[in-house]
Formats: C-alpha cells, sequence, structure tokens
C-alpha cells in the first residue's frame, strides 16, 4: 500500500514536469542560435582567407563595435575626425552590450546593466548626460538619472524553499551565526568602499585605473576571494551562496578563481551594494529593456554607418596602417588604407589581427589573460512568472539552481498588466576550466541548452510549464575577461595598455574587468591618444 | 457456496480491489488540486496532502488488524463510509473555506479520514480472499489490481475528471462508485454478512445523496463563492485584468474587484460627489475633462452633472467593466447611463502607456485619476513622480487634476505619501477627505499645476453631499490624519506600496 501511495504521489507531483518534458522532447522549440559569429571569427585563426582585391582609404580603422570600439568612433567624430571606419564581426555591434528584440520586447544578449556611476567615472558621466540618461545634478552635485532609467521597484528576489524573498542576501530561515557574517562581512565591505590609499584615491574605484596604488589594497590581488573569505572567518554557507552569485554574476568565474581585489570590488567601489538594511545610499542600478543594448542604440544613432558581417583579419604597419577586411557576401578580402587603427578587440584577437603567434612582445605572458564563457538565452513566455511570496522582481534567483536566474526585459515598462514577456536567463560556464567549458559548449545544441534554461525557469515556475513559446540562445565562447589573482595589477595587464602608434587598443580587457565605463574609458582614452598622434 | 458462485464472488471482489483503488487516488488528487487551488503553491499543497494520506492510510492499516470478526461486513461499511465522507469532501471543503478561517484543519482532517478508511480496504480484502488462493497469487492479483487502478484514476484525473465534471462532481461520482461496490457486494454476497437489510437501505440512502449532491453541484459552487460576499452574487467575472464580482441585497448593490469593494450603492454619491465637485467647481471653465479608471461609470455620472463639460475622455484598462455597466440595466441605472451620453469617449488603453504616448497635451481642464489603491507594485507606478510628471502634461491652463489616495486614518503614511509625490512632481495640492460609510475615511488630492487650486461656488443642482461649506469641512485635517513626514513614491524607489502593505496590514484587512 505504502509503494503504491508513493507511486500515485509521485505521479501526482511529477506528472506536470514528465508531461512537459514529453510535449518538449519530440517537439523542436522554437528559438536560433544567435550572435558570436564564432565560425566567421575561426577563419581568421585557421587561415586561408583570400588576398585583398580592393582598396579604400579612411583616416582612422576602429576594428570591433563593442562598447569600447563604438566609444573609440564616437570619441574621433567628438574630436572632429571626420573619415572613421568601424568594423565589425557581427551582423549588429554591441559586443556584450548587444541586444535583441521581437514583438513582445527589446532583450539583452548580455550586459544588462550599468549601476550608478562612481565619482571617477567622468567619461561614462559625460555621454551618459549627452544621451539623456543623467538629467541634472542637485544641489550637492550629485548626478540625477532620468527615473525611467533607474531600476524599477521592486528589483531582485530570491527563491528558496518554494518560496520568494526579498533581495538576493538569504534572509529567510537564516541563523543569528549567519546575521552576524552578513553584518561583519558587509560592514568590511563598507570601509573598503570608503577608504582611501595613502596616495589619497580611493581605494576600489571605477576606472580600475583610478584606484589607490596603495600596496595595503593592491596585495588584496595577491590571493584568490575565496581565500580572502576563509581567513576572515566568513564561512557562513548563505553568505557563501550569496557572494559565489555575485562573483559567478560579475566576472563569470568562481570565487576560487577571482582575486580577492576584483572580489572586493564588486562591493566597494560602487554607489553601494551594503547587504540589507545598510543606508549608504542608492543601491540601484540602470537598466533598460535592452540591457545596455539600449546604450548602443543611442550612441549608434549618432555615429555614422559601421561596416557590420566583416572580419577584419590582419593589421599590417607600414608608414601608415592596412585593415585587411574580408566581407563574406561578395567573398573577398578589402584592405582599409588609413593612419590609424583602434584594435577594439579581445587581447588574443589583437594579437592574432597582428601576427603574433602568442602574446604581445611587451608581455610574454599576457597568455595570463582568460575568458569566461557564458550561456545566455532569452525566453519568450505568454504569461508572467508568479510564485509564492514576494512579487517578480527585475533580477529573479533560485537558491538551488546553478544559473543566475533571469531578469525580465518588460520590467522598466509601465503598462499594469503585461501579459507576456521575455525572461534572459544567464549561465556562467564557471565550474570547468574556461578552455574545456568553452569547447563542451560549442559542441552543444540548441535544443539542449533550450531544455536547460527551460527546465532551470519551469523549476522555479511550474505555472510557466507550456507558457514557453520561444527560447532563442547565445553562447559567449570568450565572454568576458577573468580578474584572476595578480591579472588585475600584474604586469602583463599594464603591458597590454600601452598604445603601439600607429596601432592604439581599446578594451575593457585592458582593465582587468569587463564592465561598460572600463570599455567606454578606454575607446575615449583611445579615441584621444589618436587625436594627438594624428595631430 | 458453490464453486461457480466461489469464482463469481473471486471476480467481484477483484474488481472491487479495482474500483476502491481507482477511488483511493481520487480522493488524493482531489484534495491535493482543491488545496492548491485554495492555498496557492502546489508544491506544498501536494507533498503535505499526499503524506498525510499515507499516513493516514498506514493508521488505517494498522487498525485493520484489530477487527476480528465480520470482515466482510465491516468492508461493505468501509466502502459506504468511504463513499459518503470522500464523495463530499471536495464539496464540503469548498463550502468551508469561504466560512472557516482555519480552513486546514477541516482539510488534513478530511484527508486523514478518508485516507484511514482507505488504508483499512485492502488488509481486510486480503483477508476476506485469504484461504481461497495461494498467497502468493493472491497477493500478486490485489496488489496488480490496486496498481493498475491507480494508473488508471491518475490519467482519468487530470484528462477527462477535472475539465469535465469539476472537483466536487468527480468526488460525488468516484464517492457513488465505492457506495456502489459497496452495493454489489450486499446483493452477491448478502448471504454472509449479517443485518444484510439495514446496509442496503443505508448503501441505498448514501447513493442517493450523493446522486443529489451530483445534481446540485453548480450551486454547491455558486454558494461557496458567494459565502466570501456578505450578499448573494448576482454577477462575477474573470478578465484578463481582475476578477469582477456584484452583488445585490434589498439593502444595496456593491462591485467588488479582487474582492476589494469598490463602492455600495447607498453611500457611493458621497465618495463620487466628493471625487469630482470640488475639483470642477476650482476651474473657472471646465469643458474637457479626462478621467482614469472608474469603468463603473459613476464618476462620469457627477461629471456630466456639470454644465460646462463638453466631453470626457475615459481611460479604462478593461472593456468589460465597461460593458457591464453600459449593458446591464441595473447598473445602468446606478451610474445614470452615463455611457450612453455622448458627451463619453471611452479609450480602451493602460493609463501610464497612454499618457507616455503623448496623447493629450495641454487639453484637459479637468483630471479624474480614480485607480485601485496602490495595493502592488504595478498598480504602485500609476503614483509615481513619474507618472505625475507625464500627468501634469495633459493639463490645461487653470485646468486641475484630482487622484482618489486610500484612507488617510488607516493608510495615514500613504496617503501623506502621494501628496508628497504630487508635490515632488510640481503639483500644488489641496488634500481632503470625505467619510463614506461602506469605506471608512477616505482621502483625496486635489493639485494644480505649480499652485493649489482654489474651489469655488458653482456646484450643479441636486447635489446629496457636496457644496462649498462642506469642501470647506472636507479640507479641515484633524491631528490624526494630520500630514505625516514621508518618502516620495518613485519608480526605483515604491515607498508607497510598502507604507501602503505595512499600514493595512496593521489594521488588519490585507
Amino acid at each position: 500500500m505504502r509503494r503504491r501511495g508513493l507511486l500515485a504521489g509521485g505521479v501526482a507531483l511529477v506528472a506536470p514536469a514528465l508531461l512537459g518534458g514529453a510535449r518538449r522532447a519530440p517537439v523542436a522549440m522554437p528559438g536560433e542560435m544567435t550572435g558570436a559569429d564564432w565560425r566567421l571569427g575561426h577563419r581568421m585563426r585557421d587561415g586561408g582567407l583570400p588576398e585583398p582585391t580592393a582598396t579604400s582609404r579612411a583616416d582612422v580603422v576602429v576594428v570591433g563595435g563593442g562598447v569600447a570600439g563604438l566609444s573609440a568612433a564616437w570619441g574621433l567624430q567628438q574630436a572632429g575626425v571626420a573619415d572613421v571606419e568601424l568594423v565589425e564581426l557581427e551582423a549588429e555591434p554591441g559586443g556584450n552590450a548587444a541586444s535583441g528584440s521581437n514583438a513582445v520586447s527589446a532583450y539583452p544578449w548580455g550586459a544588462h546593466y550599468v549601476p550608478l556611476l562612481a565619482p571617477e567615472s567622468t567619461a561614462a558621466a559625460a555621454l551618459f548626460a549627452e544621451l539623456g540618461i543623467i538629467t541634472g545634478h542637485d544641489a550637492a552635485g550629485r548626478a540625477v538619472y532620468d527615473e525611467g532609467s533607474l531600476c524599477a521597484d521592486p528589483r531582485e528576489r530570491l527563491f528558496r524553499w518554494g518560496e520568494w524573498q526579498e533581495d538576493l542576501v538569504p534572509g529567510t530561515g537564516v541563523t543569528e551565526a549567519d546575521r552576524a557574517q552578513y553584518r561583519s562581512f558587509f560592514g568590511a565591505m563598507e570601509r573598503f568602499r570608503t577608504a582611501r590609499g595613502a596616495d589619497g584615491r580611493r581605494a576600489f574605484t571605477i576606472p580600475v585605473d583610478e584606484s589607490s596604488a596603495d600596496p595595503r589594497f593592491r596585495a588584496l590581488d595577491g590571493m584568490t576571494f575565496a581565500r580572502f573569505l576563509d581567513e576572515g572567518g566568513w564561512d557562513a554557507a548563505p553568505l557563501r551562496w550569496y557572494l559565489r552569485y555575485c562573483c559567478r554574476d560579475d566576472y563569470g568565474t568562481e570565487p576560487g578563481d577571482v582575486s580577492a581585489w576584483a572580489g572586493i570590488h564588486y562591493f566597494a567601489s560602487r554607489g553601494g551594494r551594503g547587504g540589507p538594511g545598510s543606508e549608504d545610499g542608492p543601491h540601484t542600478v540602470l537598466t533598460w529593456p535592452g540591457g545596455n543594448g539600449h546604450i548602443v542604440n543611442l550612441m549608434r544613432a549618432r555615429l555614422p554607418a559601421p561596416s557590420c558581417s566583416a572580419l577584419a583579419w590582419r593589421v599590417a604597419v607600414d608608414g601608415g596602417v592596412a585593415v585587411d577586411v574580408f566581407e563574406p557576401g561578395p567573398g573577398r578580402t578589402r584592405r582599409i588604407r588609413a593612419r590609424a587603427v583602434v584594435l577594439a578587440v579581445p587581447h588574443f584577437v589583437a594579437d592574432r589581427l597582428l601576427g603574433r603567434p602568442r602574446g604581445r612582445p611587451q608581455a610574454a605572458d599576457v597568455a595570463g589573460a582568460s575568458y569566461a564563457p557564458w550561456v545566455v538565452a532569452n525566453v519568450t513566455v505568454s504569461e508572467m512568472p508568479g510564485g509564492t511570496g514576494f512579487p517578480l522582481c527585475w533580477d529573479n534567483v533560485a537558491y538551488d539552481s546553478e544559473s543566475l536566474g533571469y531578469v525580465v526585459a518588460t520590467h522598466q515598462g509601465v503598462a499594469r498588466v503585461p501579459r507576456r514577456t521575455v525572461l534572459t536567463w544567464y549561465m556562467p560556464l564557471s565550474a570547468h576550466p574556461p578552455a574545456e567549458a568553452r569547447r563542451a559548449a560549442m559542441e552543444t545544441p540548441l535544443d539542449a541548452w533550450q531544455r536547460m534554461a527551460a527546465d532551470d525557469l519551469v523549476a522555479m515556475h511550474p505555472e510557466l510549464d507550456g507558457k514557453i513559446k520561444r527560447v532563442d540562445v547565445r553562447v559567449w565562447g570568450h565572454g568576458m575577461i577573468r580578474p584572476v589573482p595578480g591579472y588585475v595589477w600584474g604586469a602583463a595587464r599594464a603591458a597590454s595598455c600601452r598604445h603601439e602608434a600607429p596601432v592604439f587598443f581599446a578594451h575593457s580587457d585592458m582593465s582587468g574587468l569587463s564592465i561598460f565605463e572600463e570599455a567606454h574609458m578606454r575607446g575615449m582614452a583611445a579615441s584621444a591618444a589618436v587625436r594627438r598622434f594624428l595631430a | 457456496m458453490s464453486t461457480r458462485d466461489d469464482a463469481a464472488g473471486q471476480a467481484l471482489l477483484f474488481a472491487s480491489v479495482f474500483a476502491v483503488a481507482t477511488c483511493g487516488l481520487v480522493y488524493e488528487l482531489i484534495a491535493g488540486t482543491l488545496a492548491s487551488y485554495l492555498l496557492g503553491d502546489s508544491v506544498t499543497q501536494f507533498s503535505t496532502i499526499i503524506g498525510t494520506y499515507l499516513f493516514a492510510m498506514g493508521v488505517g492499516s494498522f487498525l485493520s488488524g484489530r477487527i476480528e470478526r465480520d470482515l466482510l461486513g465491516t468492508f461493505v461499511r468501509v466502502e459506504i463510509l468511504i463513499g459518503v465522507v470522500g464523495g463530499f469532501s471536495a464539496a464540503l471543503l469548498f463550502l468551508l473555506f469561504a466560512r472557516v478561517s482555519a480552513f486546514r484543519i477541516p482539510l488534513y482532517g478530511t484527508v486523514g479520514v478518508v485516507g484511514m478508511l482507505v488504508g483499512v480496504e485492502v488488509p481486510l480484502l486480503l483477508r476476506i480472499l485469504h484461504g481461497r488462493f495461494a498467497f502468493k497469487d493472491l497477493v500478486a492479483r490485489v496488489f496488480s489490481f490496486d496498481y493498475i487502478g491507480a494508473l488508471f484514476a491518475s490519467l482519468l484525473f487530470p484528462l477527462v475528471l477535472v475539465p469535465h465534471l469539476g472537483l466536487i462532481r468527480s468526488g460525488l461520482l468516484f464517492g457513488a462508485i465505492n457506495v456502489g461496490v459497496a452495493l454489489w457486494l450486499l446483493f452477491a454476497m448478502g448471504a454472509s454478512i449479517p443485518r444484510v437489510r439495514a446496509h442496503r437501505v443505508a448503501a441505498v440512502l448514501a447513493l442517493m445523496a450523493l446522486g443529489a449532491g451530483f445534481v446540485g453541484a453548480e450551486g454547491i459552487q455558486r454558494s461557496a463563492e458567494a459565502a466570501a460576499f456578505a450578499d448573494p452574487v448576482v454577477y462575477s467575472e474573470t478578465t484578463p485584468y481582475q476578477r469582477i464580482v456584484v452583488t445585490a441585497s434589498p439593502r444595496d448593490v456593491r462591485l467588488f474587484l479582487n474582492n476589494n469593494l469598490q463602492f455600495s450603492s447607498r453611500d457611493e454619491y458621497r465618495y463620487h460627489e466628493a471625487l469630482v465637485h470640488p475639483g470642477l467647481s476650482a476651474v473657472a471653465h471646465p469643458a474637457r475633462v479626462l478621467l482614469f479608471g472608474g469603468g463603473d461609470g459613476l464618476a462620469a455620472r457627477e461629471i456630466l452633472k456639470h454644465a460646462d463639460v463638453e466631453s470626457i475622455t475615459h481611460v479604462e484598462l478593461d472593456p468589460a467593466m465597461v460593458r457591464l455597466f453600459a449593458d446591464n440595466p441595473a447598473l445602468a441605472r446606478l451610474n445614470g447611463g452615463s455611457y450612453a451620453s455622448p458627451k463619453v469617449h471611452v479609450v480602451t488603453a493602460d493609463a501610464f502607456t497612454w499618457l507616455q504616448a503623448g496623447e493629450g497635451v495641454g487639453q484637459y481642464d479637468f483630471v479624474v485619476v480614480d485607480f485601485p489603491d496602490p495595493s502592488n507594485f504595478s498598480i504602485g507606478k500609476l503614483y509615481s513622480t513619474a507618472f505625475f510628471r507625464a500627468l501634469r502634461k495633459v493639463v490645461a491652463p487653470g485646468g486641475a487634476v484630482v487622484v482618489q489616495s486610500t484612507s488617510p486614518l488607516i493608510a495615514r503614511q500613504a496617503y501623506w505619501c502621494v501628496v508628497a509625490t504630487m508635490e515632488e512632481a510640481g503639483f500644488g495640492t489641496a488634500p481632503y477627505h470625505v467619510y463614506v460609510p461602506s469605506f471608512g475615511e477616505w482621502g483625496f488630492v486635489l493639485a494644480g499645476v505649480g499652485a493649489a487650486p482654489v474651489p469655488g461656488a458653482r456646484y450643479p443642482e441636486g447635489l446629496r453631499f457636496a457644496s462649498p461649506a462642506t469642501t470647506v469641512d472636507m479640507m479641515r485635517w484633524p491631528p490624526d490624519m494630520d500630514r505625516v513626514p514621508v518618502a516620495v513614491n518613485r519608480l526605483d524607489s515604491q515607498a508607497l506600496v510598502r507604507y501602503f502593505d505595512a499600514e493595512w496590514s496593521a489594521y488588519g484587512v490585507n
């Protein structure tokens, strides 16, 4: 009798999942694998591209249409350099800030928010003022942001024990000892946030290079964040869960692989993510339905059209520069002769363009740069996710999932009763070494990712079973630079920041952290260097 | 007993195993489904229901060991009992849900009783059939019929029963099957059951009760919902936006949206006269009026009383509301047929989206904002600085705005948060409040771009409540409702929803 009951009970519990699975398996879920055209990209690595049969001219070529490349073009346009050609591998510019859209909403493919700017982020502040994201300044001189760009309330919730709770720091069912560790950890982060080094600079800020050079802080780059936490006695499981979430969210990397300096930077550089109940100013972030793709679109609208779906595969210096660009449409290579080139691409791509097999000569160990692979799925649903407990937020995370949960594309909308939405689901492939995870990811077919994303969402939201209408997937093989110990303040990164006129570099790799403000600052800095070189 | 009888008897008993297995699982599924309907969180409900049910079955199995004599008779009595208790369980629980405060007690109680009775069944059957078969064959057959019955029920329940019969009728049907098994045994094997006639009468009565319940199930369902309301439900509809319920009694007609009272026909004149006329009197020539919300047409009725009004643009989210209050004669009588007026132009749209699209800039002399209370984050957006800034743009020079703003007595911080938010968005405000018996003290905010409007002396004839003197009174604030310092409600920090939730929860309503 007991077994029968169990069987029956089991059927009642898992039947929806089984039926759902059975429904999904035979009929292919609509959706496609988009973006990150690594097949075209890999042709540069594999060789055999045709020699140039056409030539054109430009003052400056910018290779790479991510935030750094767009910002370089932006800076050059502001400086009055008229003849700039931007070459982008993908069909659309944007890089990590790419976005897509369908009949339901725009949605991000990667970066989906920018924190309120640090006082040192002057380049980004000027951009935001120009784009209307910063609307003015208050009496104290602090930036006032456009209300529609600030992440709407409520922002974050966590799913644990069948119930949603407000905030991502686990609050329900934690012990007093756990809470004591929360207080101690967030207290320590708050001290780092306000700390200044012997040089008078803030210990941690954005841009990274504006942070204090005080060895007291930089020494933290020599150990892992996990070791830093162990030494601090912060071992409470819910706290460590949250900190692992943070490391994977920002760096796609485990706390055991991230430098302590980078791990602390997440908390100590921002307007204040000081944990529950802290009163250190606005905790909010800037976000839009298309994530940072919104900023990209605003910038694009004010820039000349880029040359997209074009693979720059060789850069030669001969007095000026010659940039060879393969155009898969006509199947030919065009040589662009220019006075300077900005390589707004990751280090490993820049090396290949310049014909350097491994690492740039100034920095033999640039191989120290490693990249976190990610998978992002945009899931179109015909019903809003619900759940017991705290209501739907912008960012929704499950404690027991390896994913980072999902953000809701329509969250910034003002419609009272949205009927459909797009959920952007994030999964950093951090459990294995990047090369291994990347290889496995490249071999994983679309339907396996679709199933993974759908199953993860249905585990949080049984009510979404059968309501998932479409799952589009993007695999980021080299999603973001990993701030492993020794990278941010090591020789490799320092060397990578040096321009080699007429070749200039712009990428968030040069900062060691893949974030919007760094990419933008690098693009603006490269444009300034180019302008000085041309003058 | 002859050999033929014996064979038939055995077939009968195995058929009973199949039937009782099916019924047993159906009751369990009904209770789990019903609990997830009524209490939400299906994982928790199914887990706890199944757990309770299995435990109760264990208790039943244990107790079956105490039964010494008259095994067949006991089995028949158990069948009749399961039929009645299990059969009526769904109906009973639906009715109780609206009437008892601790619903889980009857829920788990019912599940426990049914589970215990079901737990008695199979051990008893095994003992009845013992000796007629080799033990290995007996166990093999009883359990295979048992499991097949379970499979049958688990497929039947989601595919046929719930969609076609509903929970209440499914329960009653399977109750009848249990009683049917008992009756069948009483007639086929009556010879070996003492007091067989009394048992037959009981079984027939049970079957009749279940049949009557089956026929009357519609009524049970309706009265289950009606019990949540004081008066008979005369209309109910679930739209994509809300649950609309209208109740009626000789005393009054009431409208509920998502179980929240919107008006009582006895005193709504106080609310609507107070909402509309002070603001209209403050505008020199209110020709063009914009109305947000108020799909019951009652605010429109009041606005139309003002002679200067030439047109009302009525932006309402839910077309079902307008349809109901335009077409239903009794309800249209309440709003004076305002939807039949050529001055009223209904726009089916989401208010904030409509404003953001840049409609009607600078066009309206008077704007009435009559949204639901800010009880959740999506409605909270309609009381944000961003909303009021967008709202400011549609106000014509010299125009005025009025906003319904919950109870300043119960939700004092929430009320003054609306005032502070409007001021932050560039409005000058004139807060006032009114007593509506079915609501309690209620608050409104009259506002003008830059400066607060000053109510005048022009009020339409025939008002029962609003007048220049009443308005002066409404703008006086006693100490227990007077202004308190509060945060502003912004899209990125919805202070209002948090105030509202805390204050109404403390009051014990939400």
